[in-house]
């Protein structure tokens, strides 16, 4: 078992930047996702720590020692690639066994490694199987079940998920977190699906253009993004945000020219602008309710039933669109009017340059304006 | 479909295919048939299809002039050393080119395919010249030396390496194979139908090869190979005009090349070797 910790990392390819002064912790035993667009670096960073990619400048630590010369082996990390890389000439048994021999352990040893992972993946049945011969889903047990053999104190998974179908990935998905709580070992998890970030990890640390734009828990990212950045990509349904000026101030509250909704007031906590700045306003769909009363109107588009909710798309007076969730027993069609109202605690403000204003949501509770 | 099916697409296909295979194989035979005749009939015109009382006289007699089989040997410890030095050389070459970066890699790599369009008779005197400064003229090992790397090989190993996943390469590696083992058990093996062609290549070129050992031999017939010793056989033969004399040494010389090709034969059939990746 061992913590990561990157210190003013970066990479670079000849000319081109591709992470920039990465700081990091990850504690011995958690559950770590980086999270970000395609492109963003993501595999970049986890190919580092893994030893796959030279560090440009910066230190890399695993548990007690500077690892930046070490070589993959050396590191005590075992990597899962979203494409398998399952050895093809080679049966389940020869693939786990692979790196064990390589290590010169003792043939008892390496079968009861063996044994003890196949019985945990539930591959036994598989193990002398080429991997031509297995399923998707069964490629990437055999993909775990090498790492697992290798008793690593770090776990890297690059998208391990990305090749499945919707039904195994989500039983898959819960099958590496029952791992996690098995081993208790440390592991890095990438994605680009914030879905997977947000139900699998103690901490998210979300990247774009080779940057961190926040670390933190999936409750914080959700209700506290950092920037707009992660206020957009944090959410299975998107944040509306639209353009504000700062119409005024009192002590207690901040009065908001909101394109599309007019005036809006939000309690005035942590840092509080200036009259007459220009301010992005961000609210979460399930935020937005429906009520014939409300304050603020809008015309619906289209309406997208879940089961559990409806999405409902609609367009403000300016023409400007913004999502809603509804309850289910929501009966709301294309071209309806409706009314809405929201809380001024919900609301997220970030300045001109997208840096997040507003503190964590009150939890004195307010009036509904 | 029907087309295909029904037509005359196909039993005329089958027909071109089955005459080019008699074209190409009529020499192999006339040479095997020619060897098994008596001189008398190798030389009758109109010629004699079928030896009347086939025999192996014309074998005894190749082997009253030459040491046939020290010449196989010879043959066959430059054609082996040759095919498992290209075949070892170009896999290391072909993996630094397909899956490192370095710089000059591809300047280097264009230096290297344009080689390949120099003619060897270009070569042959300067590369004669540096054998014999090292004191290996007329040796086997002069032979076998500048024959153990070819920029062909490189190309074509660095072609299929290329499509061998990094992500297979990376496992490996995480795995704690060396660079030298990933490339001799995780790579070649997901290329072996690309490196059983290379090695009949190299192998049948350098069992062939004509010019390049008679200019480094000097004349040593002990370190002959066959092929050398066919030219013997020829000259040795040009009163006596006794073809099947000299089909008999032929036939000898071809037999382990087409032993070679039968048994790599297979992995050109099956050469759907699946990569593990999917995708
Ligand atoms: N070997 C390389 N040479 C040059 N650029 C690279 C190389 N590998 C990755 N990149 C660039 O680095 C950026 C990050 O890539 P990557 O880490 O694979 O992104 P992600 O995994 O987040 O989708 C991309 O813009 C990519 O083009
Ligand atoms: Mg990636």
């Amino acid at each position: 078992m061992a913590s990561v910790k990157l210190e003013r990392v970066s990479k670079s390819y000849e000319a081109l930047t591709v992470l920039e002064n990465i700081d990091l912790e990850i504690a011995d035993g958690e559950f770590c996702v980086f999270v970000g667009p395609s492109g963003c670096g993501k595999s970049t960073l986890l190919r580092m720590i893994a030893g796959l990619e030279d560090i440009s400048s910066g230190t890399l630590w695993i548990g007690e020692r500077k690892v930046n010369a070490l070589s993959p082996k050396e590191r005590g990390i075992a990597m899962v690639f979203q494409s398998y890389a399952l050895y093809p000439h080679r049966t389940v048994r020869g693939n786990m066994e692979f790196g064990l021999k390589l290590s010169r352990l003792p043939r008892a040893e390496i079968d009861r490694r063996v044994a003890k992972a196949a019985k945990m993946l539930q591959i036994e049945h598989l193990l002398d199987r080429r991997p031509s011969q297995l399923s998707g889903g069964q490629r990437q047990r055999a993909a775990i079940g090498r790492a697992v053999v290798r008793d690593p104190s770090v776990f890297l998974f690059d998208e391990p998920l990305s090749n499945l179908d919707a039904a195994l990935r989500v039983s898959t998905r819960r099958e590496i977190a029952d791992l996690h709580r098995t081993l208790g070992a440390t592991m890095i998890y990438v994605t680009h699906d914030q879905v997977e970030a947000m139900t699998l990890a103690d901490r998210i640390v979300v990247l774009s253009d080779g940057v961190i734009q926040q670390v933190g828990t999936p409750l914080d990212l959700y209700a506290t993004p950092a920037n707009l950045f992660v206020a957009r990509f944090i959410g299975s349904a998107q944040m509306n945000v639209m353009n504000a000026t700062v119409a005024g101030l009192s002590n207690d509250t901040i009065t908001l020219d909101v394109a599309g909704l007019g005036a809006v007031l939000i309690p005035a906590l942590g840092r509080v602008p200036l009259e007459g700045d220009r301010v992005s306003f961000g609210i979460r769909p399930e935020h937005l309710a429906v009520d014939p009363e409300g304050p603020y109107r809008a015309r619906a588009e289209a309406a997208e039933n879940l089961g559990d909710h409806v999405l409902v798309e609609a367009g403000l007076p300016d023409g400007e669109p913004v999502l809603l969730k509804c309850g289910a027993t929501a009966r709301i069609a294309r071209g309806d009017q409706m009314n809405f109202r929201l809380n001024g605690v919900d609301a997220h403000l970030f300045d001109a340059d997208g840096l997040r204003i507003s503190p964590a949501p009150g939890h004195e509770p307010t009036e509904p304006v | 479909m029907t087309a295909r099916r029904f037509g005359f697409g196909r039993p005329l296909l089958a027909l071109v295919i089955i005459g080019v295979a008699v074209i190409a194989a009529f020499p192999l035979v006339w040479m095997v048939l020619s060897s098994l005749k008596t001189p008398q009939e190798s030389m009758q015109v109109p010629p004699v299809w079928l030896p009347r009382s086939p025999n192996f006289e014309a074998y005894r007699e190749v082997s009253d002039v030459i040491d046939a089989g020290r010449s196989m040997l010879n043959s066959a410890i430059i054609a082996t050393s040759a095919t498992l030095g290209i075949l070892i050389t170009s896999l290391m070459a072909g993996y630094a080119f397909a899956k490192y970066s370095f710089k000059g890699r591809d300047t280097l790599f264009a230096i290297m395919i344009a080689t390949m369009f120099l003619p060897p008779i270009v070569t042959l005197i300067p590369l004669y010249r540096i054998v014999s400064e090292m004191g290996l003229a007329g040796t086997l090992f002069g032979v076998i030396l500048p024959q153990l790397g070819n920029a062909f090989g490189i190309f074509l190993m660095r072609q299929f390496i290329a499509g061998v996943p990094n992500d297979l390469i990376d496992a490996a590696r995480v795995d704690g194979a060396s660079e030298l083992r990933v490339l001799f058990t995780v790579v070649a093996p997901a290329i072996v139908p690309a490196i059983a062609a290379l090695a009949l290549f190299a192998f049948t070129f350098h069992w062939n090869t004509y010019l390049w050992p008679l200019t480094v031999l000097q004349g040593n017939t002990d370190n002959y190979p066959i092929v050398l010793s066919l030219g013997r056989l020829l000259s040795y033969n040009r009163g006596a005009m006794n073809a099947g004399f000299v089909m008999a040494g032929a036939t000898l010389a071809v037999l382990p090349p087409l032993v070679l090709f039968v048994f790599l034969q297979k992995f050109f059939v099956d050469s759907m070797v699946s990569t593990g990746v999917k995708g």
